[in-house]
């Protein structure tokens, strides 16, 4: 029995301890935001955070995530400054990798509060677009980490 | 999930319909109307103008609005119903839209050569318009007032005098009693009078859905019961299994049986490839269940299929004289000409390889076959297609395949085949319950309907001013038409896609094309064969321009010679579109001269040399002119970098010209990954590339740093902007790699070729 959270709830699975945390995610959790794209971690529609940190869920197995805390697009709410910033800047084509982008790019922004370009390219490369939206995912990254920082300017102030 | 609760599998169109009108909602035309009401014209063949198959109005004031074309990612699920919106002067944020399911009387639903807007836009705004007028009149009686004295803002009926106001949820009952204005009675907005149709405002319906994972694709269509198949395909087209064990297959944990899906009888259009499907409870199992089969495939004569002795062939036929597709004066007399009087002989021969789709979604599709019946639900490009192939398959009437569409993790031509969805039917008449059929990415690159691979051969006389005065194009690949008809050598529409209209300004000119056999399934990838078309061409007129010792520019704008309108003698549906959309070369020169302006073109470019270069190329497909100046950066290991491009695009009327920016910006994504890493090849018959390890597609620190997008302003018929962006982008990009290397490469992906 492997234990472990999504999206803060309490979760346990008795499966295949083999079966990537992916095809839980979307078959047994019905939680289909994660996307499949190539089950090698070569894509990134997969992304989501293992205590807070970006992995590929296609090449993780059940058994690596005992006592972790998963956390999937259906779990970041509210609206995160990056997803706000990916509708004011309109990153979007078929929408199907950009899940994945938007978990990349929240992870990436919680450890860099303003990264360069050079950052977000490093950062964002095992994130494949084939509708290539990249210019529109470097603006709303950096429309994001600008508003992160208003926000956090909004808080001293009332504090 | 969603899907399902939403509608469950008795609820058809029509049966929407009537859900609706029992629960008081104004549904256009509502009433049986025996004949059609105004056919679109010029087209025998089009269905009759039914208002209430697109749009009905709930006494709440929601408007529903159909969408009948797929969503890949280029808009179209948004646009159209826009344009109705627009026309019935709604409010965008009051509307909701409904996919429509694979039906015959929304015309033709296949969402491929950049035509939705297109092809729908007269119609939506028809749709639109007399939605407007039925509740302007049922107003109008309400008030007791002449219909001439009221207008509308959005949402609302507007009697001008007494400045009284009905909303549409008000009088949408009352609308629907009344009969369906003829078309001549129903007036359509002037180009001032838009509120939607070109705004900047414009962003896709389905954004805050995609943006939290709530969007349903393809791969997250669920039916209760359903279990879960994953198939090995023969590796060589035509296969078939002669003998398989599943004893290792079966002991996985969660797969429960293996069936086989019997090969196509060919040709083999959009059928199932035949092979083994593991059934089992999740995506996981049945893929591990297949890792443990063991299959032995029998003989195809495909197996002969080598890409390196297959490129000899195709270019050996290439230097012979072929088929004659267009003809203008007398290229042979011309040639003979040139060389007695001095003049220079060029010949050049390109070569492009197979590419595959490689939809971030790969093929996936959920049927239910019940009692001679079938339901799927797919991210398809052509639901009517699933009717039709299921249809054919299973030996079931088409009208009794109903096919949901989900939205597309993306298409790009590969999911208007719908060869999965017919294999999810079949295995669920096998096994008497919903079956979801997963692709792995693997099986997306190996059994793709693959992009062709090409050789082209040219040959120009050039006078002493540099100028041709004879151009000679020849261009071979196995045709699209091999998916349909085996014996198919030569291409068909593929001529249309930038080889039959060349828009120079030369007196001698012949296009050909030569035979070659298909291996491999052969179909469309977005702009198809203008991709290799637009390489050749645009490469040679750069090898012209520097051969001359031109600015490649300046040599472009004289190739396509002063501004008229090219006489293509073309046939068919291409004389139908040359009626409405000629081929102007004002608009071509003026797409260049944006290019050439906007990047800076100039001495800089002619003289950035060093590792740093610009190219140009321009290029008019699906009826857009579109002209593109990449510019390159080569590091001193020669990796490409590409700091900017620059495109100009006139596409006629644009509906929201954000999302068109972003097709382009798109586009030059697309089409890097085609110019640096794309390659597709074969080994007796097998494809060797199987992921994105060894099919690359562009990264993020690949792309384009910035490319800018200028959309011309204009006021002629909507053109295509899915697919335009994609050709001029390699030639562009190519031409850029001369100009900073010295170097002409004349062969896809620039990844073969070592730049240092």
């Amino acid at each position: 029995m492997i234990r472990f959270q999504v999206n803060g709830k309490e979760k346990t699975f008795d499966g295949d301890p083999d079966m990537p945390l992916l095809w839980y995610l979307r078959d047994v959790a019905q939680l289909t935001g994660t996307k499949f794209g190539c089950g090698m971690a070569l894509c990134g529609a997969c992304t989501v955070h293992q205590n807070g940190a970006a992995i590929r869920s296609c090449s993780t197995a059940m058994k690596e995530i005992s006592g972790a805390e998963i956390t999937t697009i259906e779990g970041i709410a509210p609206m995160h400054p990056v997803q706000e910033a990916w509708i004011e800047i309109r990153v979007p084509q078929c929408g199907y990798c950009q899940t994945g982008q938007i978990m990349q790019a929240i992870a990436l922004l919680q450890e860099n509060k303003n990264p360069s370009d050079q950052e977000i390219d490093t950062a964002m490369a095992g994130n494949l677009c084939r509708c290539g939206t990249y210019q529109r995912i470097r603006a709303a990254i950096h429309q994001a980490a600008k508003h992160q920082a208003a926000r956090h300017e909004d808080r001293k102030e009332t504090a | 999930m969603k899907l399902i609760e939403n509608v469950s599998r008795h609820v058809s169109r029509r049966g929407f319909l009537q859900g609706a009108l029992a629960s008081g909602v104004f549904v256009l035309s509502a009433r049986l109307v025996p004949d059609p009401l105004w056919a679109a014209e010029g087209e025998a063949s089009a269905p009759p103008f039914e208002p209430s198959l697109w749009m009905s109005i709930a006494s709440d004031g929601t408007v529903t609005i159909v969408a009948h074309r797929s969503e890949m990612g280029c808009g179209s699920r948004t646009a159209l119903p826009l344009v109705v919106t627009d026309e019935l002067d709604a409010d965008w944020s009051r509307v909701k839209i409904e996919q429509a399911i694979g039906d015959p009387r929304y015309g033709e639903q296949d969402t491929d050569g950049s035509h939705s807007v297109r092809s729908g836009f007269d119609l939506m705004r028809q749709v639109g318009a007399t939605g407007r007028v039925m509740l302007i009149s049922a107003a109008a009686a309400q008030w007791g007032v002449s219909a001439k004295e009221c207008t509308t803002e959005p949402h609302f009926v507007v009697h001008r005098s007494s400045g009284r106001k009905l909303g549409y949820g008000e009088v949408a009952a009352a609308a629907a009693k009344l009969p369906v204005p003829k078309k001549e009675d129903v007036p359509l907005k002037t180009r001032v009078e838009w509120r939607y149709i070109g705004k900047e405002s414009n962003s896709l319906f389905d954004l805050p859905e995609i943006v939290t994972g709530k969007a349903i694709f393809g791969m997250d269509a669920t039916m209760p019961g359903m279990v879960y198949a994953s198939v090995e395909h023969p590796p060589v087209l035509g296969q078939k299994i002669k003998s398989y064990d599943d004893t290792a297959a079966l002991k996985v944990t969660g797969v429960q049986e293996t069936l086989t899906i019997a090969a196509f009888k060919p040709p083999h259009m959009f059928q199932p490839l035949g092979g083994v499907a593991v059934i089992a409870d999740n995506t996981y199992a049945a893929f591990a269940g297949r890792k443990n089969l063991k299959i032995e495939w029998d003989s195809s004569s495909h197996s002969v299929y080598n890409s390196t002795s297959f490129r000899k062939t195709l270019e050996d036929t290439s230097r012979q004289p072929c088929r004659v597709v267009r003809n203008v004066g007398d290229v042979d007399a011309a040639f003979v000409r040139s060389a007695k009087s001095g003049g220079k002989i060029i010949e050049a021969e390109y070569y492009a390889p197979h590419l595959a789709h490689a939809s971030m979604e790969p093929p996936v599709a959920v049927a239910e076959y019940r009692d001679g019946k079938v339901l799927a639900w797919a991210p398809t490009q052509n639901p009517q297609a699933v009717q039709e192939t299921i249809a054919g398959v299973l030996g079931v009437k088409k009208e009794d395949v109903t096919c949901h569409v989900t939205l597309l993790g993306g298409g790009f031509g590969r999911k208007s085949k719908p060869d999965q969805v017919a294999e999810a039917a079949v295995l669920s008449k096998q096994l008497g319950k919903p079956v979801k059929v997963v692709w792995s990415r693997e099986d997306d690159i190996h059994f793709d309907y693959f992009h062709s691979v090409a050789a082209m051969y040219m040959k120009a006389a050039v006078g002493t001013d540099g100028k041709p005065t004879a151009w000679l194009q020849r261009t071979v690949y196995p045709p699209i038409g091999s998916t349909f008809d085996t014996a198919a050598k030569y291409a068909d529409d593929e001529m249309g896609l930038g080889w039959n209209n060349l828009p120079f300004d030369i007196a001698n000119q012949r296009a050909e094309n030569g035979p070659a056999d298909y291996h491999v399934r052969i179909g469309w990838l977005r702009s198809v064969a203008n991709i290799y078309h637009a390489f050749a061409i645009s490469s040679f007129a750069d090898e012209l321009a520097k051969a001359a010792n031109k600015d490649s520019a300046q040599y472009l704008l004289d190739l396509v010679g002063p501004p008229r309108i090219v006489n293509l003698d073309l046939k068919g549906d291409e004389a139908e579109d040359a009626k409405n959309y000629p081929l102007e070369t004002a608009r071509l020169r003026r797409v260049v001269e944006i290019a050439v302006e906007r990047s800076g073109w100039g001495k800089e470019a002619m003289g950035l040399g060093k590792g740093r270069g610009m190219g140009i190329a321009a290029h008019r497909s699906f009826l857009t002119y579109v002209a593109t100046v990449v510019e390159v950066e080569i590091d001193s290991k020669g990796q490409v970098h590409i700091p900017n491009v620059w495109t100009a695009v006139d596409a006629g009327t644009i509906v929201s010209p954000d999302n068109v920016r972003n097709q382009f910006e798109g586009a030059a994504v697309f089409g890097t990954s085609l110019a640096l890493f794309g390659e597709i090849t074969a080994t007796n018959g097998a494809i060797d590339q199987s992921n994105f390890h060894n099919y690359q597609i562009t990264r993020m620190n690949r792309a384009p740093r910035h490319v800018d997008v200028h959309i011309v302003k204009s006021e002629a018929p909507p053109a295509g902007v899915g697919e335009p962006g994609v050709p001029p982008f390699a030639p562009a990009l190519y031409n850029a790699v001369f100009a900073a290397t010295g170097k002409r490469v004349r062969e896809l992906p620039l990844s073969k070729t070592k730049l240092v």
